[in-house]
């Protein structure tokens, strides 16, 4: 297991160099000059213009550019913003925004996408079931913005009860809609993972045993049968959770929320490579850990899987 | 393997219990309702058993032994599964008219079961020592650490080697033999009164089944408890059952005292049965098979159901149904444990 861990660990260095090299290219491909995106629709002062492209190595080939990055990366400094702030600052100040957001996220979805999913499995082809199938096939259906504008004009203008938008209220007032959005997609397939593998472990031969051992309905279904229906659900959430990391660009412009979603989508407008680049290293770097913890989860959730 | 003779011919019952058998089955229906139809997997089934006997249930899949089984334990899915009439009486009360919450304190306590496939049986993810100790837990209250230390004490009973080494084991890491002495273990856990086994030995190699079967055969004589023994092998009912119940159809078609049934066999079916067994004295002659197959539920034939694969099939045969009655000696003296469902049973038995 320590072994394995390890390993696991170690891939994580080539993986990260190649992607960074990889979206390093992909912004440096881009059309369009990021100085004179700097004064916007003014002309640049072509001396101040020249000496900020000597700053920024911005005269030198890709593989030199890439290069001052890359080693700066492995001394700790992720780059500066063209106009001038550390990108590990800029990571520091909107990361625990995007941190909280994804996180009750991922915890509504969760917890409202198993509960629902196991109802809907034990009451297979009833009323509940069917709500269960219907509301979440309406919820993957409806673009984010759509609920997001909906839940911001019925709670935040028409009942009060949450802000309409920013993050002044802090949490989790200021986050709940915004969260509630963020997992409805997630949550309905959740629900729907979970039904499919629990109807699948409730008919099971061991449940038909823990029954037959006179186990009560709540021990055989929540330990015996829920144990063995989550592993694809964990997979799922694991996946989830890094890409919840990643911010949302859509959710966080919505709500206005200065998160690392806003901020990668203003980058990219920018055309601020280090800034784009540092932010995708480090959501690369989330998913890698993310994925090694769903490998990790597996082991504890079914003994029959070894790592060696 | 003498086991039979071993056993009191009246088991006495045991302290502070009602006289009369430990297990009662009278005329229990069980039907199934499907998109195709109405399947009667159980039509009107009768038998008892007493602590310290052995039934054996004989029958082809599809008989309707499972399902009976089923029944008594009360793991039956309702719906689909329905139980129209019938009662199944267990120390003189009626568990059918139980709350489902007495009946769960029954199970696995008092009346227990032993599964055929006990790898698919065990929960692949807990410890066979947490699985074990499950039952002291949930049904005595017993701490974790005790529990535990009961499930030890289970293997050793079972003869799993190195018990204590092996109890934080998950079931993949035994053999087929080991998993189903676990699947007895739990059974007896609780030392109940009734142990029914659906086929224990059908998923094991045959010298295991041996073992598997003696170390049953001798824990149900320690416990003095009754034991119905579901199976398909007449090799493994005559070494341990005292008496015999074949099912055709869900209905007993013949019941009888383990060896007279071998002797003489009162019905069709069960003689087919018998001459079907490949015997070492006939090598090289063609070995008897029932032609056909067993009757689809959802339209089982009109009469006798076994009467389309049937020698001696008559036209009495396909309208009325035969009910199970005594059977006698030539000179009409009363063969106790005898009945038979054949409106010929006195040529089948006689000849």
């Amino acid at each position: 297991m320590g072994r394995y861990v390890v390993r696991r660990l170690l891939q994580v260095i080539p993986v990260a160099i190649g992607v960074t090299f990889i979206i390093f290219c992909l912004v440096f491909a881009l059309p369009g000059d990021p100085i004179q995106a700097l004064a916007g629709d003014k002309r640049a002062d072509p001396n101040i213009a020249a000496i900020l492209r000597d700053h920024y190595h911005l005269n030198q080939p890709l593989y030199l550019q890439y290069w001052h990055y890359i080693s700066g990366v492995f001394t700790g400094d992720l780059g500066e913003t063209y106009n001038g702030r550390a990108v590990s600052d800029l990571v520091s100040q909107r990361f625990p925004i995007t941190l909280k957001l994804g996180l009750t996220a991922f915890a509504l979805e969760a917890v409202i996408g198993i509960v629902a999913g196991i109802f809907a499995a034990l009451k297979r082809g009833k009323f509940l079931d069917n709500v269960v199938l219907v509301s979440t096939l309406v919820l993957i259906s409806i673009p984010v913005f759509v609920l997001g504008s909906v839940l911001q004009l019925e709670f935040g203008v028409n009942l009060k009860i949450t802000p309409v938008a920013g993050i002044q209220q802090g949490w989790p007032q200021s986050y709940i809609l915004p969260a509630i959005v963020l997992a409805t997609t997630s949550m309905a397939y959740i629900a729907r993972l979970t039904r499919a593998s629990m109807t699948e472990s409730v008919r099971a031969d061991y449940v038909r045993t823990a029954v037959a051992k006179g186990l009560p309905q709540r021990r055989v279904i929540g330990l015996h049968a829920l144990r063995n229906s989550l592993i694809p659900v964990v997979t799922f959430l694991g996946f989830d959770l890094g890409a919840l990391m990643g911010g949302a660009i859509i959710t966080e412009r919505v709500f206005n929320m200065p998160g690392i979603g806003q901020q990668l989508a203003q980058s990219l407008y920018l055309r601020e490579r280090p800034v784009v680049v540092g932010l995708v290293t480090l959501l690369v770097l989330i998913y890698l850990v993310a994925n090694l913890l769903v490998d990790l989860l597996y082991a504890v959730l079914d003994p029959r899987i070894r790592y060696e | 393997m003498t086991i039979i003779d071993q056993t009191d011919a009246v088991p006495a019952p045991r302290d502070g219990e009602s006289t009369g058998p430990l297990l009662d089955v009278r005329d229990l229906h069980v039907e199934f309702h499907t998109r195709e139809g109405v399947v009667r997997a159980v039509n009107g089934v009768n038998y008892s058993v007493n602590s310290g006997e052995t039934l054996a249930v004989l029958g082809e899949s599809g008989s309707g032994k499972s399902v009976t089984a089923q029944a008594i334990m009360g793991i039956l899915d309702m719906p689909p599964a329905r139980i129209p009439q019938g009662e199944i009486r267990f120390h003189g009360r009626d568990m059918l008219a139980m709350s489902e919450e007495e009946r769960r304190k029954i199970r696995g306590a008092r009346i227990a079961m032993i599964f055929q496939d006990a790898l698919s049986s065990l929960n692949p993810v807990l410890s066979v020592g947490f699985q074990l100790g499950e039952m002291f837990r949930v049904h005595q209250g017993m701490s974790r650490k005790d529990a535990k230390a009961k499930a030890v004490e289970l293997m050793d009973r079972v003869k799993i080697p190195a018990a204590a080494a092996r109890v934080n084991d998950y079931p993949h890491q035994f053999s087929g033999g080991m998993r189903q002495r676990i699947m007895i273990a739990m059974a007896l856990a609780l030392e109940p009164d009734l142990i029914i086994a659906d086929e224990p030995t059908t998923a094991l190699d045959v010298t295991v089944q041996a073992q598997v079967m003696d170390l049953l055969a001798e824990l149900q004589r320690e416990y003095r408890m009754g034991l119905i023994l579901i199976t398909h092998d007449l090799g493994v009912v005559a070494d341990v059952a005292d008496k015999i119940a074949v099912m055709y159809a869900g209905r007993i078609v013949e019941t009888a005292p383990v060896h007279e049934l071998y002797k003489r066999p009162a019905h069709p079916y069960t003689r087919g049965l018998l001459d079907s067994i490949p015997r070492l004295d006939q090598k090289g002659q063609e070995l008897y098979a029932i032609k056909g197959l067993p009757p689809n539920l959802l339209k089982v034939p009109k009469g006798c159901a076994f009467n389309p694969r049937c020698d001696r099939a008559q036209d009495v045969c396909r309208t009325d149904v035969p009910p199970l009655v005594q059977v006698t000696e030539r000179d009409g003296t009363a063969l106790p444990g005898r009945a038979s469902a054949c409106h010929f049973w006195k040529e089948t038995i006689h000849g």
